[in-house]
């Protein structure tokens, strides 16, 4: 049975006026429903093709480094997110021994929690996003590739390499909606200990339904550049970048 | 307080009431990231033995966090009522289940200990009964509040309608209300989560309700799920406030983190009930918790496990007569709840705890997408809970909330557990419903009828004749 009032669906992407079938809802729906929850399950329980993410990467020349978090599967980096803030001990001396000095931003790259907007998305979003840091000579050390990471994960990053900024691209939090969006963090002077309210974020990054990888670029190289003439992030550069962009509601990482 | 066991040659030693409560409780992720959980399934079953064994007034005299320091001590310690103790106060927990689950308890008998409980008892007690138990004492507590209509009677089942947009587009968000209230759903209330907390924003969704509920002469009720600072301040300028919401938890340390204390609550509470807005009542509070959220908040539990601490938060409702208390079970993820298991068993536990503490409890039965859990899930706690009598679930169309990217109970879903088990809506709703024509006089949707009032509305929105 079909509702009279379907003409209402114009007006939101809720799932109403669905129909009926007595009580329940229609065949169609049902199934509906369910291919967007198991895209939304597929995307956080496949696992992320890493070593073919940067070869892709090394094929645009860029240069990569694969760290690892203590985090041993996927089960256990839902339960335990604090496992997902921090490197390995074997990662993070791989990574002071690259001696890094002078770097301005580290750039990380997670699949989050999802693998699939990471592979879906990540390659493109990355080269708009360099190509935007190489114009404004910024220096940017070898992109870390982490799999099973948590935001925080930029800070101890960050902070190992020494670098005046750090920006983390994670899979998002998939939704019914968007399966396949991903996010921005970044961190002035990143260190170990600093809070969310210390970050700035960009959400909703899924072209065409979602933010364009221009946009967010444009969002995070303003960030950048503020944060580092100012000398703080988070909650404060937010207030100030509000009235000058407009902003994606953030999503729950 | 050292609590001690020897078992097969193995001795057990719990540090403290807390540890003892932690360590009794059934598996879930929350304690496990807090560092709290049994160390194995023997030590929680002994654990489980020595709680069991313990009497009910090692409650009083062993308070988790001391008075001193915590304000939500001090008002579990001073709601204490002796005189409704007394009855089982010879108890120990284990007594207690079994008490409650007597035959020669009568109802009233468990309602009248309800002040004489503390949650710490009440949240001990459940950590020994299995998912039956909790559904089967559940059953026997009635609570029944009242605003614009009477909730949580015997035989009813009410619904929040959660109409959420991402953006609170206006249109939206009414395409989703008239969605609903089609469906017979929204005697609970009519509760938005806003998308931007501004108070002039909140203001706006606040108009749009209330001209939704004067107009069509619901006998509902709406809210907009602000801080309640921004609700205060709307009050104040004489906007329309049905229900005054507030996310709470059960530590003082957890609440300062969401920006709210008892004293502030108690301001918005005196000052709701100033406007005497509610024609059957003056129940004004509308509140929510879930297990894990003082973890989630800067690890502000002190030490108390995930369900003891949401226990606590109870305590601090039940100080305001609220007109709904809802646990948002499954919402803040697996790290706190890993599965549809630990979902479930959660969900069962917190009804159960605030029915028992005389609390109006429902419960939005609700999962995301990284955890362990589907729609089945849902389907299955929605029935459990309805069986022991749950005073509200949520409407949301399709179960698919677009604005906080969760999945939760659909409109149908309350159809169905009317269907099944019988249940009604609240009685001057279901009257409204059969009036315009939406329900058919007996408790289910009329075939095919948009009631011409409704119609028009969705005329004027869509600019078109249906």
């Amino acid at each position: 049975m079909t509702d009279p009032w379907i003409a209402l669906r114009r007006f939101t992407q809720a799932r109403i006026a669905l129909g009926r079938a007595g009580h329940a809802v229609p065949t169609q729906a049902l199934l509906d429903f369910q291919l967007a929850h198991a895209q939304a399950r597929d995307a956080v329980q496949l696992p992320w093709n890493i070593d073919a993410f940067a070869g892709q990467l090394r094929d645009i020349g860029e240069e990569t480094l694969i760290l690892q978090t203590p985090v041993s599967n996927r089960s256990e980096y839902l339960r335990r997110p604090d496992f997902g803030r921090v490197l390995t001990e074997e990662s993070r001396i791989r990574l002071r021994n690259l001696k890094a000095s002078g770097v301005d931003v580290a750039l990380i790259v997670s699949n989050g929690l999802s693998s699939t907007a990471v592979e879906r998305r990540g390659i493109a979003l990355l080269q708009t996003i360099l190509e935007g840091l190489r114009v404004r000579q910024f220096r940017i050390a070898p992109i870390s590739l982490v799999a099973n990471g948590r935001v925080a994960l930029l800070d101890d990053i960050g902070s190992v390499l020494g670098a005046r900024v750090s920006v983390i691209v994670i899979g998002e939090r998939p939704g019914l909606s968007a399966a396949d969006s991903l996010g921005i963090y970044l961190s002035y002077a990143p260190k170990k200990g600093n809070t969310d309210a210390e970050r700035n974020c960009i959400s909703n990054i899924h072209p065409p339904e979602g933010l364009s990888y221009e946009s967010a670029t444009k969002k995070l190289l303003y960030l950048i550049e503020e944060s580092i003439r100012r000398g703080f992030s988070g909650v404060a550069l937010k207030d100030e970048m509000d009235g000058l962009l407009a902003e994606g509601k953030p999503l729950i990482e | 307080m050292k609590y001690t066991q020897n078992f097969k040659g193995r001795s057990y030693a719990f540090k403290g009431l807390k540890t003892l409560l932690a360590n009794a409780s059934p598996l879930r992720s929350a304690d496990e990231l807090a560092g709290l959980a049994a160390v194995s399934e023997e030590e929680r079953a002994i654990a489980q033995w020595i709680l069991a064994d313990l009497p009910l007034t090692e409650f009083l005299a062993e308070p988790l966090i001391p008075p001193e320091e915590d304000e939500v001590s001090r008002l579990i310690a001073e709601s204490h009522d002796y005189d409704a103790f007394a009855p089982i106060s010879s108890l120990t927990v284990g007594g207690f289940r079994e008490w409650l689950l007597a035959v020669t308890t009568s109802d009233q008998a468990i309602a009248s200990v309800r002040w004489g409980l503390t949650p710490e008892m009440v949240a001990a007690v459940s950590k020994i009964m299995r998912n039956q138990d909790l559904i089967a004492v559940a059953k026997r507590c009635s609570v029944t509040t009242r605003f614009r209509n009477t909730i949580g009677l015997p035989g009813r089942l009410s619904t929040r309608l959660q109409p959420n947009h991402p953006t609170d587009d206006p249109k939206g968000i009414a395409a989703s209300v008239l969605d609903g209230l089609l469906y017979g759903n929204g005697d609970a209330v009519i509760g938005i989560n806003p998308a931007m907390d501004s108070p002039k924003h909140v203001e706006n969704l606040l108009h749009l309700l209330d001209e939704v509920i004067c107009r069509h002469e619901i006998p509902t009720q709406s809210c907009v799920l602000a801080h309640v600072t921004t609700t205060l301040e709307l009050m104040r300028r004489g906007v329309p406030v049905d229900l005054v919401f507030q996310s709470i938890a059960g530590t003082e340390a957890a609440n300062k983190s969401f920006g709210v204390n008892l004293a502030l609550l108690a301001e918005a509470h005196d000052t709701a009930l100033a406007l005497g807005r509610g024609t059957l009542g003056d129940n004004v509070m509308y509140f929510e918790t879930g297990q894990g959220t003082a973890l989630s908040a800067n690890a502000q539990h002190g030490g108390i496990d995930a369900q003891t601490c949401e226990a606590r938060a109870y305590a601090v409702a039940r100080a305001f007569s609220p007109l709904l208390v809802n646990t948002v079970v499954g919402f803040i993820g697996p790290e706190y709840l890993y599965d549809g298991k630990q979902i479930i068993r959660a969900g069962l536990e917190d009804h159960f705890c605030g029915k028992l503490l005389g609390l109006p409890m429902g419960c939005d039965v609700c999962y995301t997408n990284h955890a362990e859990a589907d729609q089945n899930d849902m389907d299955n706690l929605m029935t459990l809970l309805a069986v022991a009598g749950c005073t509200f679930i949520m409407g949301v169309p399709g179960g698919d909330d677009i604005m906080l990217a969760y999945q939760s109970t659909s409109f149908h879903d309350a159809l169905y557990l009317r269907r099944v088990l019988n249940l009604w809506p609240a009685p001057e709703f279901e009257d409204w419903l059969n009036r315009m024509g939406i329900f058919d006089g007996y408790n289910a949707l009329s075939l095919g009828f948009t009631p011409p009032r409704l119609l028009g509305v969705i005329n004027e929105l869509t600019g078109e004749t249906l």
